[in-house]
This record gives C-alpha cells, sequence and structure tokens, in this order.
C-alpha cells in the first residue's frame, strides 16, 4: 500500500504520511527548531550564570556562611572578608541618588506630561532620553573632574545648613558617598523622567477631564487624580533607577573614594558591592579572596533581580491598568 | 463671612496651583539643564585636546606627551564585532520564534528571562566572562570581553527583534500564506524583510549602549599598551582606556581621557539621534 501512494504522488506527499525529515526539508519545523534553539540559549545563560557565580562562591560560602554578609572586617591579608561595608555603601549611595532624582524626576516627568505643549515636551524628553544613553564611564569622569570640585565649593554651605546632623560630620576630601549619591541620581534622572512621563500620559483623558469639571485647579487634577492613578508605574519607575544605580560600577567607583569603613557621615568615603568588585578582582589572589568577591557579585546579582521583579510587576500593572 | 472665607480658600487653591506647577517646571529646567551642562563641558573638553594623532598613535609611556589611542579605538571595534557575532544571532532567531512560534507558557518564560537577564549589573556578566574563559585559560582576552558584551546584548535584541516582526502587519503574512507559502517561507521573503530596518535599527542602539560598557571588560579583555592581535591577548578597548586615564595622576592622561570620553559619546549619541529618526520616520508611514 505504502508502494502505490508513493508512486502516486512522489513529489508531494499528504498530510499524515509526511516524514519528519520531508517536513525539516519543506522549512517550517526547522525554522521552528532553529528559533526556540535560539530562544532557549538565553535561559540557558541565565541558568548558566546564577550556577556559575553559586559554585565559584563555594570556598567563601563555607568559610564565612551567612556571616559574610553581617561582619565588617574586609582584609585581604588576614583572609578575612565581611561584605557588610560593601552593602551599606551602595544602599547608603542608591538611597541618596533616589531621594535627588525622586522628586527632581517625577517633577520633570509631570511637566512634560501634563504642561509642556506637545512639541516641547517631545522634543526635552528626545534629550533626557539621549542623556539615558550616556556610558557611565562618562558619568564618572565628569563626576571626578566637576562634580568633586563643584561639592568641594558647597561643603560650607553644607555644613552651615546641616552640620548639627551626624550625617554631614568629619573631614570631606570631595570623593564621598555624597559625591557617588549625586552622581547616580543624575544618572537615574532620565529613566525615572522617560517612564513616568509615559506611564502619567497613558492615564485615561477622561480622568482629567472629570476633575476639572469639578472645579478642581491643573495641579489638583494633576496631584490628587492622575498621579495616583499612575502611582504604580511611577513606583516602578523608581525601582527600576534603583536597580539600576545598585549595580552603577564606573561612576561609583570613581568618585566614591573606595574604602570599606561604615561611617554614617556623607562626607565620608564609602564603597559600594561593584566599586569592590571593580577594583580588587584583577588583584585578587587567592582562592578564598576570589570566591568572596564572586559571592559579592551573587549579592549583588540577587540584589538586583528582587528589585527588577518588584519594577517590572509594578510597571505592567499600571500599563494594562491605563490601556483598558 | 463665609464668602470671604471660601474666596480665602479658593486664592490658597490657586496660589498652590501656581507655585506647584511652576516647581515642576523648574524640576524639568534643573534636570536637563544639569545634564545638558556637563555633556557641553565635556564637548567644549574634549574637542579642544583632540588631535589627529589621537586616531593614528599607540599610546605613549608615562612621562612623554603625545601619542594616541588607536589601538584601543580598532580594540573596541574587535570586541564589537564579537560581541554581535554572539548576541545578534541568538537574539533575533530568538525573538523570530517569540514574534512567529510564540504565544504560550515557554514564550513568556523566555521573556521573563530575557527581562531578567537584561537587568543584571554589567559587572556581574563580566564575572560571568571570566569565569567561563579567563579562568579556564589563565589570561584575559578579546574573547572574554566580546563574550562579555555579547551576552550583555542579547536579551535587548531578542526583545527589539519580537517588537519589530510583531508590528508586520497580520495581512502581509496572510498574503503570503494565501500564494501558497509555507509559515517558514513567509517569515523568510515578507515578515522579515517588512521589518528589517526596525531590526537593524535595534542592534544599531543595541551596540552604542555596550560600546560604552566599561565594567566587564576591566577583567575579561582588561588593556593593552600595544596593538592585540588576534582574540587570544588583552585588548584596549576605549572605555576602560577613559577609565584608565581619568584616575591616574597625570595631567596630560586627563586630556587624553577627555578626548576619548568626546569621541565615544560622540559616537554613541549619533547611533542613537540617528536611530531614533528612523524609528520616528517608520512610525509615521501609514501601515
Amino acid at each position: 500500500m505504502s508502494a502505490t501512494t508513493s508512486t502516486a504522488s512522489p513529489a508531494r506527499p499528504s498530510g499524515r504520511a509526511q516524514t519528519f525529515q520531508q517536513r525539516l526539508r519543506a522549512g517550517d519545523d526547522l525554522a521552528y527548531l532553529l528559533t526556540l534553539l535560539a530562544a532557549s540559549t538565553i535561559v540557558l545563560i541565565t541558568g548558566m550564570l546564577v550556577l556559575k557565580l553559586y559554585q565559584n562562591s563555594a570556598v567563601s560560602r563555607h568559610e564565612f556562611g551567612w556571616k559574610f554578609l553581617t561582619t565588617t572586617t574586609w582584609d585581604p591579608v588576614a583572609g578575612q572578608f565581611g561584605a557588610l561595608p560593601f552593602i551599606y555603601g551602595t544602599v547608603v549611595t542608591s538611597a541618596l541618588a533616589l531621594l535627588i532624582a525622586i522628586p527632581l524626576g517625577v517633577g520633570a516627568a509631570i511637566f512634560l506630561a501634563e504642561l509642556a505643549p506637545p512639541r516641547i515636551s517631545s522634543g526635552l524628553t528626545f534629550l533626557i532620553e539621549l542623556l539615558a544613553a550616556v556610558p557611565s564611564v562618562i558619568f564618572g569622569m565628569l563626576g571626578f573632574f566637576i562634580m568633586v570640585p563643584a561639592l568641594q565649593k558647597l561643603e560650607d554651605p553644607l555644613r552651615a545648613a546641616f552640620g548639627w546632623s551626624p550625617l554631614f560630620k568629619g573631614p570631606f576630601y570631595g570623593v564621598s558617598m555624597l559625591s557617588a549619591g549625586v552622581v547616580l541620581s543624575l544618572m537615574i534622572i532620565p529613566f525615572i523622567i522617560s517612564i513616568s512621563r509615559e506611564v502619567i500620559l497613558a492615564v485615561p483623558n477622561d480622568q482629567r477631564e472629570a476633575a476639572l469639571a469639578l472645579g478642581a485647579t491643573r495641579w489638583e487634577s494633576t496631584w490628587d487624580i492622575v498621579v495616583p492613578f499612575a502611582y504604580k508605574g511611577i513606583t516602578g519607575s523608581i525601582f527600576l533607577a534603583l536597580a539600576r544605580s545598585l549595580g552603577e560600577t564606573m561612576a561609583v567607583t570613581m568618585v566614591v573614594g573606595n574604602s570599606p569603613k561604615i561611617s554614617t557621615s556623607l562626607f565620608a568615603p564609602g564603597y559600594s558591592i561593584a566599586a569592590v568588585i571593580a577594583n580588587e578582582f584583577t588583584e585578587a589572589t587567592g582562592d578564598l579572596y576570589l570566591s568572596s568577591l564572586i559571592e559579592l557579585g551573587l549579592v549583588l546579582f540577587a540584589l538586583t533581580i528582587v528589585i527588577n521583579g518588584a519594577a517590572r510587576i509594578l510597571v505592567a500593572g499600571t500599563s494594562q491598568k491605563g490601556g483598558s | 463671612m463665609a464668602a470671604q472665607a471660601m474666596s480665602l480658600h479658593s486664592m490658597r487653591r490657586k496660589a498652590v496651583n501656581v507655585v506647584m506647577l511652576s516647581l515642576t517646571g523648574l524640576c524639568t529646567f534643573l534636570a536637563t539643564g544639569t545634564l545638558l551642562f556637563i555633556l557641553g563641558y565635556l564637548f567644549i573638553h574634549g574637542a579642544r585636546s583632540l588631535t589627529w594623532d589621537f586616531f593614528t598613535k599607540l599610546p605613549t609611556p608615562v612621562g612623554e606627551t603625545g601619542g594616541g589611542m588607536a589601538n584601543a579605538i580598532l580594540g573596541s571595534a574587535k570586541l564589537l564585532l564579537l560581541a554581535t557575532a554572539i548576541g545578534v544571532p541568538i537574539g533575533f532567531l530568538g525573538g523570530v520564534y517569540l514574534a512567529e512560534f510564540g504565544g504560550n507558557t515557554y514564550a513568556f518564560i523566555i521573556r521573563y528571562v530575557a527581562d531578567l537577564l537584561n537587568g543584571v549589573p554589567s559587572i556581574v556578566i563580566g564575572i560571568f566572562a571570566y569565569i567561563l574563559i579567563v579562568l579556564p585559560q589563565k589570561h584575559f582576552s578579546t574573547l572574554a570581553g566580546g563574550l562579555a558584551l555579547g551576552v550583555m546584548m542579547i536579551p535587548i535584541a531578542i526583545r527589539s527583534s519580537e517588537e519589530f516582526l510583531r508590528s508586520v502587519p497580520l495581512a502581509l503574512r496572510e498574503g503570503a500564506m494565501a500564494l501558497g507559502a509555507s509559515k517558514s517561507k513567509s517569515i523568510l521573503t515578507v515578515v522579515i524583510p517588512a521589518a528589517k530596518s526596525g531590526i537593524i535599527t535595534g542592534i544599531m542602539l543595541n551596540l552604542a549602549r555596550v560600546a560604552g560598557e566599561t565594567a566587564p571588560l576591566l577583567f575579561t579583555s582588561s588593556n593593552n599598551r600595544f596593538w592585540s592581535p588576534g582574540y587570544e591577548q588583552p585588548t584596549a578597548a576605549l572605555p576602560v582606556m577613559i577609565y584608565t586615564y581619568a584616575t591616574a595622576p597625570y595631567e596630560d592622561w586627563h586630556q587624553q581621557a577627555w578626548s576619548a570620553g568626546f569621541v565615544l559619546l560622540t559616537l554613541v549619541l549619533a547611533v542613537n539621534i540617528v536611530a531614533r529618526f528612523i524609528l520616528s520616520r517608520q512610525a509615521h508611514v501609514p501601515r
């Protein structure tokens, strides 16, 4: 029977009778398999990334356990590695960056989305998005050569205004957690502006019209109606910016001062997880030293994954709400 | 009395309105103004110290003035070539899968993992490339740096390819199918050509992004004062040179760093401006 079918239509075997090879030659399955393979590579790479970081930090994990995260001594000579000063520096500089960037970024996003004429708004947004493309090493260089001297000039006014608080005590050499926070804030402002602007623009117009029709001023309609509506998306943009500033390496390395001490003063030099990896990785001698640095990488990875995940859930939530 | 209170109240509301709205304008001015100022500073400062030698000569030893970063420019180009060879095929084909064959749980997982990988700090990607290549080979190499940049390109390449393929109207696919083309044939001859300019623009933007990456190169391709033939030796790259020269204690090195920063930023911004121009024109084409 199979002989008759194959002689009847040798060129085009019908439906079921196609063998896997024939379908492969027709291209559809080949294309499917090829693209599936490529798409699966990304899962493979990410899995390998986690696995390799985990495996290669084994020495340090076995030596220190969870104490790695809570001890403050970082002494390569004595073989003592505690990550707390770096975690502290990372969190403080990022928090400071957010403190500066949130009001400026959200304020500018409100202006661009609600007030500015469309032409000006899209022009400025274009500029701001270009600024998001500036490489971080350039921000680092500008921070190092311009921002640090400028902050040193601001030292006296800052001391006069905030000198009573422990945040502005001690000597100030320019490179400090304060400088790192300011440079980071400049780097993340474009992210906050462009995403927040988009989620504010996605708020349905009838929300604004209803508020204005009830006699609200422009500001009241914006602040009491539009911003709460876009709240989730704005928070999401802030989380994305936070994730970026936590993992930012070059700009921080160049201005933070690179000193593994915990100090309450923002004038004091500090250190961040990414900066210590950048500075010490090539000179790490010995398995324990290298594995401690890789464990720091693992900590940074975990930190940004959690924050990024939260951000994406928040942003997705708003765009769905705005779209409906 | 009540009327007076009312008018006071409404005056207060109007004042708040004006003050707060002006404040948002001030925020915009501060944010864009500060950023434009520092970039303008870089352009003026960098362009002033730029010479032709910068593009043609090797770096000089400490203490000797002059010299350029020709090896770093070539090194960056080679790193980007490798990164493209690794990141673009995987990203593009993955994007085809998501746009044309996906639509199920597995596609959701891949999108999720791509976003996840995109959020990984670049220095962690550097550690990954170090473990994969530098550690077993026991020396830095262009290959390791290219791998790090290539891995960074994949998530964006996959998502931008998917987006541009998806924006091709369904009618085009149906037309191809109605003419008897198989699915793969219609993707290959109709859908991909229709999305071509978008996909290429996406790749250009992606390249511009990784071209400025410094952190993943520090301990993969490291640095090199000389030419780096082949792919097995450490190589200089523009961003790493900027970092090394800017943090060195020599005044003439700082000048070189400014020049390098100017060149890198000009390239990155030019690609971004052209790409955005192409994309915005494309968006106006009636579909």
